[in-house]
């Protein structure tokens, strides 16, 4: 199949940017929307021209590496699943496809269609941990853990970091991610210890880069993981109860 | 050698952060928060004002009467008209909060996107219109409340008023067609408001749970389906004649 592409081209951090038209022809259906750019890529490396950077690593969709706008839908049109796992036979013969990179303050541009998602890394470091004794492996199975909260967890757990909630939120707000980091230990016996102290610490964090959330509810749609906006409302049960609890530890002032 | 602090009392007053309230309102979460409470309060003047003034419909005695019994609540144990303007007050507060916490999350939000946002144009799956233009409906109630108050409140946007004759002034007004247009739009967007807001704000608040998520949508359809039928009936009423002096 034959297709055309209007990429947002951009050579660096701080320089200008602009959609660049290009044509994919030969494109086998079955081609991934990565392997599709690995074609055009191929194509302009043969030209002598600078090839399309984008993000990428696991290719099946566990990575969160890739993920960019694709005709104003983070992740393309398919639902639940990762720009990866999008199959060219999705798309028709003579369409044209826009590509651009997530958008957020929070997520600058690096070159073309890759951006800097290190701001997450900074809501996981302020809170997505939990306090474990070091040394020889716990034995399996110490820590009983109800099966209704090991589903739950695990959905949460099953975020991949992506970005497609911040990208595809109206106010670039990252809830679903921050809520979903937050759930995945908190709903856990091994999460109850810093519970409190964890949802403080990482929304704290996320609200230094990124909106707020107005319950759109486009962040679960573009999720590639489809997870639950129940999430974020359980992150805002947990936060306030921090804020009830903190100050009134016992003993302290 | 480490220099000693004997002496030195590090003051507890000086250590301690600002009130927890503030603290919390100064987070984005902790004004979703004021908001839904604040939404609730409103919400709820709503629909009381409403039944209030669907009593239009039992005739001028009724209406005149229950404005009355609303500025002697509290009897003789109170001065007169104090229980209204506590609940004024209150009000006030809860719209005033509502208000600051709306502008400004709207201005971060607004800013979140960064400076070059996107070219091509979204595609939109769950937001609704009503949720992504909370703002514009918002403002426009705004303004709305500001004539409604001059209209029937002190009567400064309405020659005929008379004050205290609850029944004629609100005919006198309503018989002005291009007040009854206005009125309309205003409820319309009043009730795209609220259907997001009353869906909203259980998440803000994070009451969110199975058996009750089903429930949500359903409260926010008839609570917005009441608002705006029983608001809209009263100037159209008065158009066709059915309420008349
Ligand atoms: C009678 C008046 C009003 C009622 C009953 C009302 C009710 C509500 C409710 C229930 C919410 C949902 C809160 C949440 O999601 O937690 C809301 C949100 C909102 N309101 Fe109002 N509101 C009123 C007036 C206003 C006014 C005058 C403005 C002024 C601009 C405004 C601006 C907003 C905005 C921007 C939001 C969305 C905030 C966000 O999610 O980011 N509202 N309102
Ligand atoms: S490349 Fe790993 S998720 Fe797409």
């Amino acid at each position: 199949m034959d297709v055309i592409l209007s990429v947002w081209r951009q050579t660096g951090p701080n320089t200008e940017g602009g959609f660049v038209r290009y044509e994919a022809n030969n494109i086998p259906d079955h081609a991934s929307f990565l392997e599709m750019l690995d074609i055009v890529n191929e194509d302009l490396n043969d030209r002598d021209e600078e090839p399309i950077a984008f993000d990428h690593d696991c290719r099946e969709g566990i990575c969160g590496m890739c993920g960019v706008m694709i005709n104003g839908q983070a992740h393309g049109p398919q639902l639940g699943t990762a720009t990866c796992q999008l199959h060219m036979r999705k798309f028709k013969d003579g369409d044209t496809i826009r590509i651009e990179p997530w958008r957020a303050d929070g997520f600058p541009v690096i070159r073309d269609l890759a951006v800097d998602r290190s701001a997450f890394d900074r809501i996981v470091e302020a809170g997505g941990f939990i306090t474990v004794p070091t040394g020889s492996a716990p034995d399996a199975n110490l820590i009983p853990v109800p099966k209704p909260a090991a589903e739950a967890s695990m959905d949460a757990a099953a975020c991949i970091g992506c970005g497609a909630c911040v990208a595809a939120c109206p106010n670039s707000a990252a809830q679903l991610f921050t809520s979903a980091k937050v759930a995945h230990l908190n709903l856990l016996p091994q999460g109850q210890a810093e519970r409190y102290t964890r949802v403080v610490a990482m929304v704290d964090e996320m609200e230094q880069w990124f909106g707020a959330c107005s319950n759109h509810g486009e962040c679960e749609i573009a999720c590639p993981k489809s997870i639950s906006i129940d999430f974020i409302a359980l992150m805002n049960r947990d936060y306030i109860r921090a804020k009830f609890r903190q100050g009134r530890l016992a003993g302290q002032r | 050698m480490a220099h000693t602090d004997v002496g030195k009392r590090a003051s507890v007053k000086t250590r301690r952060k600002r009130p927890f309230i503030i603290e919390f309102y100064s987070s984005d979460v902790g004004k979703k928060w004021a908001m839904a409470l604040s939404g609730v309060l409103l919400l709820g003047y709503l629909l009381a004002h409403l039944l209030g003034n669907l009593k239009v419909f039992l005739g001028p005695e009724n209406v005149d009467l229950y404005a009355e019994a609303l500025r002697d609540l509290g009897g003789e144990l109170v001065p007169r008209q104090s229980i209204l303007w506590l609940m004024r007050g209150g009000l006030l507060l809860a719209y005033s909060i509502h208000v600051h916490a709306a502008l400004s999350l709207w201005w971060r939000n607004r800013k979140a996107r960064g400076s070059v946002g996107y070219q091509t144009r979204s595609t939109y799956l769950a937001a609704t219109y009503a949720s992504r233009f909370m703002a514009y409906t918002g403002a426009t109630v705004f303004l709305f409340i500001l004539f409604h108050l001059s209209d029937l409140t002190f009567g400064g946007a309405n020659p005929d008023f008379v004050y205290g004759d609850v029944y004629a002034n609100i005919v006198a007004t309503f018989e002005r067609v291009p007040v009854v247009i206005l009125y309309i739009v205003a409820i319309l967007a009043l009730g795209m408001h609220v259907w997001h807001g009353t869906w909203s704000l259980f998440q803000s608040i994070g009451v969110n749970n199975a058996k009750f998520n089903k429930w949500r949508n359903k409260l926010a359809y008839g609570v917005t389906a009441f608002i705006v039928v029983g608001n809209i009936s009263i100037p159209l009423a008065v158009q066709f004649g059915i309420l008349k002096l």
